[in-house]
């Protein structure tokens, strides 16, 4: 049985959501909160997970990089170990530097919240392993900071190493402008692809009452 | 000693805030606005009466937590 470790800073908001979603994939889960320095023995998977750590206070996911817990989460990372953040997950790996880039509020300053489509841009990672290339997801995004900004420089290194890991599409995979996005990037992940970031919500889309399944086949990856 | 912290975005990263401050000004028929960025003000009262020793931490607090030099520079005045 895996084992998922899902972090808890004050304001996070998803760690009940997350535990669920992997408690339903058969996995064994641990909630660990930010004051913890030492991770427990045998992690398959890291989980930053959404909400609002800190309250957004300075910039998303600013201070909870200095939380005890991120020193561990980082060796972890550092050591091959893989790391997925959600919204304000993603937002903390790229404050903390385990994710190339950064992410502003949103280009029209509205908090969005509502069901999006996304094309699969790589899927050559775990992450995705389970997801076909092109293929349009339906998962529900909820942020106000996801304006996904990188340099050219950086940009052109992430498009060559394949760590685009997302795109926001219409539902025929054609790319669409939703929060201001470079290139309408969704999601991406690190160099050696053990670190994945993205701004939607696959936790939530795992039952038909909820409005898609298609997370299941994102998460089901990490857990192979 | 105090230190003020400006931070903004970086020039050629949009400003999303400064650009919806624009189209009110626009909007409230306050002519002759060519640009508006937005940041933030961040005023440390520091312990130190050394302005190079203070100057060198603030800078440190800058790019260890204050801003995200990906996306912002800053500038730090000591008074």
């Amino acid at each position: 049985m895996k084992h998922i470790v899902v972090l808890q800073f004050p304001g996070t908001n998803c760690d009940l959501d997350t535990k669920y979603a992997f408690e339903k994939l058969s996995c064994k889960t641990t909630v660990i909160w930010h004051k913890e320095e030492n991770l427990p023995e045998n992690v398959d998977l890291i989980v930053v997970p959404g909400g609002f750590s800190y309250g957004d206070y300075l910039r998303s996911g600013a201070i909870a990089k200095f939380s005890p817990i991120m020193k561990a989460v980082i060796a972890y990372a550092n050591n091959g170990g893989k790391v997925l953040g959600i919204c304000n997950g993603f937002q903390i790996l790229t404050e903390v530097g385990l994710l190339p880039g950064a992410l502003k509020r949103n280009i029209g300053l509205h908090f969005i919240s509502r069901f999006q489509t996304l094309k699969v841009v790589n899927n050559n990672n775990d992450f995705l392993q389970k997801c076909e290339k092109n293929e349009v997801l339906n998962i529900p995004i909820a942020h106000a900071d996801g304006n996904y900004y990188i340099d050219e420089k950086d940009f052109n290194e992430l498009e060559k190493n394949e760590q685009i890991l997302l795109r926001y599409s219409d539902e025929h995979g054609e790319p669409v402008i939703v929060n201001g996005s470079v290139t309408s990037i969704a999601g991406v992940c690190n160099k050696n692809k053990n670190v994945f970031g993205l701004m939607p919500h696959p936790e939530r889309a795992l039952e038909e009452i909820l409005g898609s399944t298609d997370g299941v086949k994102m998460l089901e990856g990490l857990i192979a | 000693m105090t230190a003020i912290v400006n931070i903004f975005l970086k020039e050629g990263v949009l400003d999303p805030q400064g650009k919806a401050i624009h189209h009110a000004l626009d909007a409230m028929n306050f002519e002759g606005v060519e640009d508006v960025r937005m940041g933030k003000q961040i005023v440390l009262k520091l312990t130190s009466n050394n302005k190079e020793d203070a100057l060198k931490e603030v800078e440190k607090m800058a790019e260890d937590i204050l801003a995200n030099t990906v996306i912002e520079d800053y500038t730090i005045e000591l008074v």
